[in-house]
């Protein structure tokens, strides 16, 4: 490659009075390194129209300086190895979902040029739900959307652009309505919705319309840069291989057969309208719950001093004993209290007598995943879940289990286990709803992980009941007491030592 | 001068597939595809060697990246005058 460039520059007609009006552009890499040994050319057939797609997209991106800020998203098909070719940012998304992927993308890098390059298989059948919400709300981000009426890569079987009429190997007598349906029009589908600010048709049939073409991709890269909304560009292209046409005969096929069926037009073309910034205002985690801010997106210094470094915790039970809640409300005393939590529930289709589990991560340093297998502390609130759960618990673990005494055939000889009957101490105060907090009584003095202070800090943002607040305040006393008094002081009774 | 052709072409045939679009989109018709074959098996673009005007169809028109560089012949070269005394030079 080195090679050809300096042939190039060392050509008589460069050294004589001649400058490079047109070469290869900078955006495209100087070798494609693919896994062949042809580097120095693309993968695409002879006269295919992605490649002069390529170029126009990558002059653009050139002249308009956007090349060190742009994200280009592949899709699948002919195209998917856009990313040899761009140097650029480059992310390849599965079949269809790179509008959805390109939404992500631009909300994470709102100062990125974000581009998504698909086919009409890709963008028109297996990706149309992605495409039409992405272009109904209005994402900032370009999308070029390349149509040969075709699946190329796959080997030309019938696609939703395919032409009545045209012949493929899933419509081997051409496509009838009556069977098939009529050509789904992308461009004409999206420009009945309000949203998008820039769509047009273009088409690489001759050198008038290819330049027409050049000038749709940079209007519509401009549209971006200028952070006026969605822009489409619709680019009608040739598939000789697969049309089985010679590439000027294709190329003909385009003006002849396809502009008359997909006719070219600019469908939407709004000047730069920044709307209003109607947005609700947008709050912190910190502020909702009143807590101190972090600190340049660290970890502000724990509330209080932890004597873990993680806890995580796993609280089982049947759906409708607040096993769900309990997590929450340990997950916010986390945050109040200055550690980074998650939150995982996990239960049936059933929302009450079926059986309900939650992961609960502590931590002091961000938590790579919220999926707990062997947790350090398991609530069991009945013996389905201590039965089900208790050897998952690490060793040295603790299980606290909301019944009176274990099963007599049951053993769990790595954890520590603490048996409190919750639910009968919760009715007696009142209620047997709350044995979840009886429960995170007993949680919060037998590991003392978090505060009983922030656990009610947590409860009276929580319960707008006064009367229920009272109820919630006594069960965590009485959760507390029980350990305290029963167990830690008199209930040693078991031969290994163990409270029951 | 005025017998220096406006443009000029270089293809570099190990890149040209030998699709021939550019031979059909050249305006005045100046390219051609080779008898010989390249080392890939396919015939490939060539300048005939006059007429080119550095239009540049061709270069939009080929699915290549960089098969094709076009050249213009530049413009006389500008006069540059430095001001006295003065750190930059005015363009005429």
């Amino acid at each position: 490659m080195e090679e050809k460039r300096a042939a190039v520059l060392d050509d008589p007609a460069s050294s004589s009075g001649y400058e490079i009006v047109h070469s290869k552009s900078k955006v495209f890499y100087p070798e494609f390194e693919r896994k062949t040994d042809l580097k120095h050319q693309t993968h695409y057939c002879p006269g295919c129209g992605h490649g002069v797609a390529h170029k126009l997209i990558a002059e653009a991106l050139e002249d308009l300086e956007l090349q060190n800020d742009t994200i280009l998203v592949s899709p699948v098909g002919c195209s998917v190895f856009a990313y040899y070719y761009f140097d650029v940012g480059n992310v390849q998304v599965a079949h269809g979902r790179a509008p959805a992927a390109a939404t992500g993308l631009k909300r994470a890098c709102p100062d990125k040029i974000v581009i998504a390059y698909q086919g009409d298989g890709d963008l028109a059948a297996i990706g149309t739900a992605e495409i039409i919400h992405a272009a109904n709300r209005g994402e900032k981000i370009t999308i070029f959307f390349v149509n040969n009426t075709i699946y190329g890569m796959t080997g030309g079987q019938m696609a939703p652009t395919t032409l009545v009429g045209q012949k493929s190997t899933t419509s081997p007598w051409g496509r009838r309505p009556v069977n098939e349906g009529f050509p789904l029009h992308m461009s004409e589908l999206l420009s009945s919705l309000e949203a998008p600010v820039y769509i047009e048709r273009v088409a690489l049939s001759d050198n008038k319309n290819i330049m027409k073409a050049r000038r749709a991709v940079r209007k519509a890269l401009e549209k971006q840069r200028d952070g006026a909304g969605f822009s489409f560009v619709e680019i009608l292209s040739p598939c000789p291989t697969i049309w089985g046409k010679d590439p000027m005969e294709a190329r003909r096929w385009v003006a002849e057969t396809m502009i008359p069926n997909f006719p070219l037009n600019v469908f939407r073309d709004r000047k730069v309208e920044i709307p209003v910034n109607n947005a609700p205002p947008q709050k912190t985690i910190a502020e909702l719950i009143g807590i101190e801010k972090k600190v340049d997106g660290k970890t502000s210094e724990p509330a209080r001093n932890h004597r873990f470094h993680d806890l995580t915790i796993k609280i089982a039970g049947f759906g409708g004993q607040g096993v769900l809640l309990l997590g929450q409300l340990l997950a916010e005393m986390g945050m109040r209290e200055g550690l980074e939590v998650s939150w995982l529930p996990s239960y049936g289709p059933e929302m009450r007598s079926g059986s309900a589990h939650c992961h609960i991560c502590l931590s002091k340093e961000r938590i790579g995943s919220p999926l707990i297998s062997q947790p350090s502390v398991l609530i069991a609130m009945n013996e389905l879940s201590l039965r089900k759960f208790a050897s998952q618990v690490a060793p040295g673990g603790v299980i606290i289990y909301g019944r009176t005494a274990l099963p007599v055939d049951f053993s769990c000889p790595q954890a520590q286990i603490v048996c409190i009957p919750a639910s009968e101490l919760a009715d007696k105060l009142g209620s047997a709803k709350v044995a979840n907090v009886v429960m995170m009584g007993a949680l919060l003095e037998e590991t003392e992980c978090l505060s009983p202070a922030t656990a009610m800090q947590v409860l009276e943002a929580k319960v707008k009941n006064p009367a229920l607040l009272e109820l919630d305040r006594k069960a965590l006393d009485a959760g507390r007491l029980y350990i305290d008094d029963t167990v830690a002081v008199g209930a040693v009774t078991q031969a290994d030592g163990f409270a029951q | 001068m005025a017998s220096q052709p406006r443009g000029d072409i270089a293809i570099n045939a190990e890149e040209c597939k030998g699709c021939g679009l550019c031979v059909e989109s050249c305006p005045p018709k100046c390219l051609e595809l080779a008898q010989e074959l390249s080392s890939y098996g396919v015939h490939p673009a060539r300048y005939v060697g006059q007429g080119c005007t550095g239009c540049g169809i061709c270069f939009y028109c080929c699915p290549e990246p960089g098969a094709i560089t076009v050249y213009r012949l530049a413009p006389p070269p500008k006069v540059t005058v430095v001001v006295q005394g003065g750190e930059h030079a005015a363009t005429l």
